[in-house]
């Protein structure tokens, strides 16, 4: 996957342009939010779980290698195969090794954003192995050649006609704009793939380190046939789910249902437990779980800990504005909104993740609807720091800021200088009380005025008001 | 310093933004601490909050800073400041020294002592305003630090609503981020004004004569962006409505639209 992050400014201008983009995103922006908000009333003691989902992830970040140990014993307890995989390399060649022992042509793929993140189909592809997303969303978007701008809804970046065009070219049916037509179309055309398949790939909400079981929860069952009908499952997840007990997994499962799509609960919530046992009806033969780390550790040890806790909800880019505005393509990477704008850096590398961080206002919405409350704008804030330590700023800011803060340090001077800020924005404003173009705040005025001061700095006249205490109060401030 | 003749003494954090936009703003929430009872002096040494060099990941800056305006402050029973933005800031001062260095202890004390004015006035002095009058229809914006950080929401509206002639419009979407962001408005300007644009479009849309707000970065963004667009919507902070001076022009504009009585 081409990685365009350090394109963002360039990707959201053109993103903001965009008419169906926009008009796509406009469904975000009032879809989400609001059944979010619809199932958070009716579960009077949703914060009460958002505190002890938050608590518990803390205990399993802290003892997490004893869970995947525990995990992994019972995996192999009940005949499954799991796999450790330090980076996205040494993931991708696992998985295509198991493909190559079973001699796979064709592998079916339930919806995965850690896939997306190894880069996955393309190394298939590269190596002979076909991989069919059986996702809707993420079916639509392998026939586009496109990657995910969603976490939980891939393709929401579009409208119902794209998906009646792509569909048309691509099945040789008549043209249709009739959602449920598309939907069958797409169940036929998937059918005989999920037959055909050698391999099935899923990933994994989360894995239950008592039972050795991985779940997956989906709202269209695509995920059963991908991890049920072919001989070979192999679950592709990240360290960073697994959870104790099934019990703490439901806790989960209910935050994650209502933060993500505002559902009580998800429509599919499967279980796999090894492979196929005797007297079992169906089920994989062979049953392997490949778990990736990449730059997960290293988070255990960094500033960038609690961002471990992140269940992939995705209601931080549901309610961020910026997200609302250009989208997750702009992001030029995996993961996109807050969340991504965190772990993106630590996956790609600050230097070309640096503007991710920044496109953001710290309004903190994000944060105030996290299921397990990652404070994503101090974490965003870690990498401004980085950034400023290593000199990625802009040198302009750099400048700028250190031309400032000498100022700022220094309130005699500070005064002085708001006093000549203050009579220089009041001349240039030529007394109609707002500036239409200022030379050094363009990036302001191109799009609005800029209020001028109304009267004197407050501190000038607040210190002629000390030195005539008789004069009524009016005459300094008018 | 600590209490004068029994009144609370407040040391006044004018803010940038105050001091050179509008001063109007320092005037009137000296006035409204003066009509609760308190002293307010204004203390010489203070500057910025520090906020621009701790959002760009300039700590170090921020620490000079804070431990001036720690200094500046210290022996205030109360340090406020008209708004919600700058009070979050000093907040976060604690973030900025580790366990063992005594600023850090300073720094838990100032937070304990900094207050946004609206939430001082009814969380803390829980006061009734004087008399007032502002025959207008608002619509308040809730400016994302105050909110968020700070908790702010009611504070405004209870005040409000003690003020003759107003009536509160509220608009969609009043707690989403204006774009304003401190820097973010000059560094990402295209998705600042998307996000400016969906504001003033809801504000309109309210039908109130007056926009109010507590964080005068925020209302310079609102205010900016309706008077290009065209619209003959007042902006003001809300002290200047709570305080009854609502003479002098909203921003931006040359003359006053809505007279108090």
């Amino acid at each position: 996957m081409n990685i365009t992050s350090p394109d963002f400014k360039e990707n959201a201008r053109i993103a903001l342009k965009d008419v169906g983009l926009q008009k796509a995103l406009g469904n975000v922006k009032t879809g989400f939010p609001h059944k979010r908000a619809t199932a958070m009333e009716r579960l009077p003691e949703f914060d009460q779980l958002r505190d002890e989902a938050r608590d518990l992830k803390n205990h399993i970040i802290e003892h997490l290698d004893l869970y995947l140990e525990a995990f992994e014993a019972k995996v192999l307890e009940n005949g499954g195969h799991v796999h450790w995989c330090r980076t996205s390399e040494e993931a991708q060649k696992t998985i295509l090794k198991i493909c190559q022992e079973k001699n796979a042509k064709t592998v079916t793929k339930g919806k995965s954003m850690v896939t997306e993140e190894i880069n996955l189909n393309e190394y298939l592809e590269a190596n002979g192995v076909t991989p069919v997303e059986t996702d809707l969303g993420e079916y639509i978007l392998q026939l586009r050649g496109e990657h995910p701008s969603h976490i939980i809804a891939p393709a929401i970046h579009l409208n119902l006609e794209d998906v009646s065009e792509t569909f048309h070219s691509h099945h040789h049916k008549p043209k249709s704009m009739d959602p449920a037509v598309l939907m069958q179309e797409a169940r036929e055309e998937l059918r005989n793939k999920f037959v055909a398949a050698d391999v099935g790939i899923t990933g994994a909400n989360f894995l239950v380190a008592e039972t050795g079981s991985s779940i997956i929860v989906t709202n269209e069952g695509n995920g059963d046939l991908t991890q049920i009908l072919p001989k070979t499952h192999i679950v592709v997840t990240s360290i960073e789910k697994v959870v104790p007990t099934l019990e703490d997994m439901t806790l989960f499962l209910r935050l994650l249902a209502r933060s993500a799509t505002g559902q009580e609960f998800t429509v599919y919530n499967t279980l796999s437990t090894g492979p196929r046992q005797e007297g079992d009806q169906d089920g994989p033969e062979d049953y392997h779980v490949v778990l990736v780390d990449n730059g997960r550790s290293e988070m255990i040890a960094s500033e960038l800990r609690e961002m471990l806790r992140c269940i992939r909800c995705a209601a931080c880019m549901n309610h961020c504005p910026v997200y609302g505005a250009v989208g997750g393509h702009s992001y030029g990477w995996v993961y996109p909104g807050p969340m991504g704008s965190v772990l993106t850096p630590q996956m790609i590398g600050i230097e070309k993740g640096a503007l991710l961080p920044n496109a953001s206002t710290f309004c903190g919405k994000c944060e105030s609807v996290c299921p397990v409350r990652i404070p994503l704008p101090k974490l965003m804030r870690y990498w401004r720091r980085n950034e400023f330590e290593k000199h990625l700023t802009p040198k302009t800011s750099r400048w700028g800021l250190g031309i400032w803060g000498f100022f700022a340090k220094r309130p005699a001077l500070y005064r002085q200088l708001s006093k000549l800020s203050n009579a220089t924005l009041r001349a240039l404003s030529r007394k109609q009380a707002r500036i239409s173009k200022l030379p050094l705040a363009r990036g302001w005025t191109e799009h609005r005025d800029m209020p001028a001061p109304s009267g004197k700095t407050f501190m000038q006249l607040w210190a002629d008001k000390q030195q005539g205490q008789n004069k009524p109060q009016s005459e300094h401030y008018s | 310093m600590n209490t004068y003749k029994n009144q609370p003494v407040v040391g006044l954090f004018i803010t940038c933004l105050a001091d050179l936009y509008r001063p109007e703003v320092g005037f009137a929430t000296i006035q409204l601490l003066e009509d609760a009872g308190c002293k307010v002096e204004v203390p010489s040494q203070q500057t910025c909050c520090g906020q621009p060099a701790f959002n760009t990941g300039d700590f170090k800056q921020s620490a000079a800073i804070a431990r001036q305006t720690i200094e500046a402050f210290d022996g205030y029973q109360y340090v406020v400041a008209p708004s919600g933005s700058c009070i979050s800031m000093l907040h976060h001062y604690p973030e900025l020294f580790d366990e063992k260095d005594p600023w850090k202890k300073r720094a838990e004390d100032l937070k304990a002592r900094a207050f946004e004015i609206t939430s001082f006035l009814v969380d803390v002095l829980q006061h009734s305003l004087s008399p007032s009058t502002f025959n207008s229809s608002i619509t308040y914006h809730d400016s994302c630090s105050g909110l968020r950080e700070l908790g702010i929401k009611d504070q405004p509206r209870q005040l409000l609503t003690q003020v003759e002639g107003v009536e509160i419009k509220e608009m969609q979407e009043s707690e989403t981020c204006c774009g304003f962001g401190g820097t973010f408005c000059v560094k990402y300007p295209d998705i600042s004004n998307r996000m400016v644009g969906n504001k003033t479009h809801n504000i309109v849309d309210a039908g109130a004569t007056t926009l109010l707000g507590g964080d005068l970065g925020c209302l310079l963004n609102m205010a900016g962006k309706l008077q290009r667009e065209g619209h003959d919507v007042d902006v003001r902070h809300v002290v200047e409505v709570l305080a009854g001076m609502t003479d002098q022009p909203a921003l931006g504009e040359t003359k006053s639209t809505v007279k108090a009585g």
